[in-house]
């Protein structure tokens, strides 16, 4: 589960001193994954990230997280100066402070490609793009926040309906030549889905056709905010390498997924902690 | 902090449908309305009782929904729905509903409604500029006129509209006067108390009482020490109507640290319009209720100019602009205003589409608190 933890140096924080260390923890309790990541005395560098499903108790997710991120930095003595939250789950852990994930996400984007000026975010149920202004702060927003239309649940929902694993999605994808797919509700592209498979649509053009669905999906949301490079691309889709590939595709633009990606909104809580 | 002066409105309202059912017995017709368009005046200057009608709860979509379209406003559900169960006090007591052609939805549900209750339509022209259109809605105005003469019993004269005028421009003033209280920062009144009082003085029996209570709060709360508190960004919001029951924005951005200093709606600032006296009563009736400036109006220049008025007014921060799920009017319109908010005026705006449930609570609040973290 920590795999993109191993991009992190665990070493950086300075203990050969002996004294204890202050850190700052970020917590960003999404429906669908809980991720924490933990940034050094000086707000600068990023030295512990992990991650696990939410599930059915958000604060024991929050709570377990972090231990995870902890057990990582090989350190004894420690201490979390402070934690703030974000996420839909904010308000059920444990933490000094409470900030939505619009702030966090493009505090953690700007901090992990610092050209940023806009931030897409796919994340498990809504989708959001963020533009920034000269400074990083939020200029702008907008949320998809009413259904599964243009989420991750809907992609999850989609792999299921094709039969493939969620992290297989993208490789699918970028095989196929895109099937058209008119329905943006969930509920009505999986039936749409289930009846080309049977008149004999292959799941790599399903698989594309759905990314090219979401994509005009996210393009008419954006009509109010111009994609301004540098795009950031952050949520749980953005670590799906072939994925991302195929959202910039479909976009037209150019998108800068850091391997942290997924941490982003965990990053700029932590950040948001050290300030 | 508690006033006197408001305690004593709450308790008043909570007898009105007691007053208004006495008042019946004595002979006084009630008219209900539905919407600012309608001429009030016409009524109270033929003796009758005014009151508002319901329409701001979610409870009764669920009955409006046995015939109306799921996908139709909920104040439109609402208010079909209220009388579909007979569950208004006002909607039963009234003797006539007056009701407006202003959008597509309202006006089509009122054929239904009309099958219920004696009900007027006012046809409403959509323009206010042709040189048709005036004329037009002054001949709605008087057939209106006739409509109450006939309901009533007695011919209206211009002396009697003159005094039913004077005594909804004390009124208007008296609302202008309370919400103009928030032209200080900080506020003195939340913008979840402004909204009960207006909505709690609208179901009167007898309408000088209502404006005594809210000269009463205009008064007391002007002279109360001035609280030194520091109070977050300062938000107006636009848009569709409020009341008690159809709140939840209001309260998402004040319990997120924002201060709702201003409604520019139809329950809010656009009440505080004057009738002009210096000239015949039936036209200047009519010039003032075609003036209001809702998104049924094409073009609606005068949304704007409000807006621009009450930002500078209020010293607001940034505007809420609140649209009903499927109010087309509105909802097409927040385009206009986002250009004029954001560009114009330069100033952060948010646009929200709703309706009367709480299912989309928790996600309103990401963004509600997220557009606040953004002004800092």
């Amino acid at each position: 589960m920590n795999t993109l933890s191993e991009t992190i140096d665990h070493s950086n924080p300075d203990t050969s001193s002996g004294k204890i260390m202050h850190l700052f923890a970020g917590l960003d309790i999404g429906s669908t994954a809980t991720k924490a990541a933990i940034v050094d005395g000086s707000g600068k560098e990023v030295v512990a990230v992990a991650e696990r499903a939410t599930g059915w108790a958000p604060k024991e997710a929050a709570n377990g997280t972090l231990e995870d991120a902890l057990a990582q930095l090989d350190i004894s003595g420690a201490l979390i100066s402070r934690t703030v939250a974000t996420g839909y789950g904010r308000k059920m852990a444990d933490a000094d402070k409470q900030v939505t994930e619009i702030s966090c996400h493009a505090l953690g984007a700007k901090h992990l490609v610092p050209e940023t000026m806009t931030v897409l975010d796919i994340g498990g149920q809504d989708s959001k793009m963020i533009a920034l202004d000269d400074d990083g702060g939020v200029r702008d927003f907008l949320m998809n926040d009413k259904c599964a239309a243009g989420t991750g649940r809907f992609i999850s929902n989609m792999a299921t309906a094709l039969g493939i694993g969620l992290d297989e999605f993208g490789l699918f994808a970028a095989k196929g030549t895109p099937v058209p797919i008119s329905s943006m509700c969930a509920v009505f592209a999986e039936s749409e889905v289930i009846g080309l498979t049977a008149s004999g649509a292959s799941r790599e053009d399903l698989a594309a056709g759905i990314v090219v669905s979401i994509a005009k999906r996210l393009t008419s949301l954006a009509g109010r905010i111009s994609f301004t490079p540098a795009i950031a691309f952050t949520g749980g889709t953005a670590r799906n390498a072939e994925l991302a590939q195929c959202f910039s595709e479909a976009l037209g633009v150019e998108l800068t997924a850091p391997p942290l990606a997924p941490f982003a909104g965990a990053i700029g809580a932590a950040l948001i902690a050290s300030k | 902090m508690g006033y006197a002066s408001i305690d004593k409105l709450t308790t008043r309202a909570e007898k009105n449908p007691l007053e208004i059912a006495a008042a019946k017995e004595n002979g006084q017709k009630v008219f209900g309305f539905y919407c600012l368009y309608s001429p009030v005046e016409i009524a109270l200057a033929a003796g009758g009782i005014t009151v508002g009608l319901c329409g701001t709860r979610n409870d009764p979509i669920p009955a409006a929904e046995k015939t109306l379209p799921r996908n139709l406003c909920p104040l439109i559900k609402s208010s079909f729905g209220f009388a579909v169960e007979d569950s208004c006090p006002y909607f039963k007591a009234a003797d006539l509903i007056v009701a407006d052609s202003t959008c597509d939805g309202k006006k089509k549900m009122f054929e239904q409604m009309a099958e219920m209750k004696p009900l007027h339509l006012m046809y409403l022209p959509h323009n206010q500029e042709l040189d048709v259109t005036g004329p037009f809605w002054e001949g709605e105005v008087i057939r209106f006129k006739e409509r109450v003469e006939q309901e009533c019993g007695i011919e209206i004269t211009d002396e009697m509209l003159s005094d039913a005028i004077k005594l909804t421009n004390r009124e208007a003033a008296a609302l202008k006067g309370l919400m103009d209280l928030n032209r200080q920062n900080p506020a003195p009144v939340s913008g979840m108390k402004m909204m009960e009082i207006v909505f709690k003085s609208g179901f009167f029996a007898s309408k000088e009482e209502s404006v005594e209570c809210l000269e009463a709060i205009v008064e007391e709360i002007g002279n109360a020490p001035k609280e030194e508190t520091k109070q977050g960004p300062r938000v107006i919001i636009s848009g569709v109507p409020m009341g008690l029951g159809s709140h939840k924005v209001c309260q998402l951005i004040e319990e997120a640290g924002g201060v709702v200093v201003a409604f520019e709606n139809c329950t809010g600032y656009k009440k505080t319009m004057q009738v002009a006296t210096d000239k015949a009563p039936i036209t200047a009736l009519a010039e003032k209720y075609l003036a209001t400036p809702c998104s049924i109006m094409s073009p609606n220049p005068g949304r704007i100019e409000l807006l621009e008025t009450m930002i500078n007014d209020f010293s607001a921060d940034a505007v809420v602009d609140l649209t009903w799920q499927a109010c087309h009017t509105y909802n097409v319109e927040a385009e206009n205003i986002r250009r004029f908010v954001q560009g114009d005026k330069n100033m952060p705006y948010l646009h929200i589409e709703t309706d009367y449930s709480d299912a989309d609570t928790e996600q309103l609040r990401v963004r509600i608190e997220a557009f606040l973290e953004m002004i800092g």
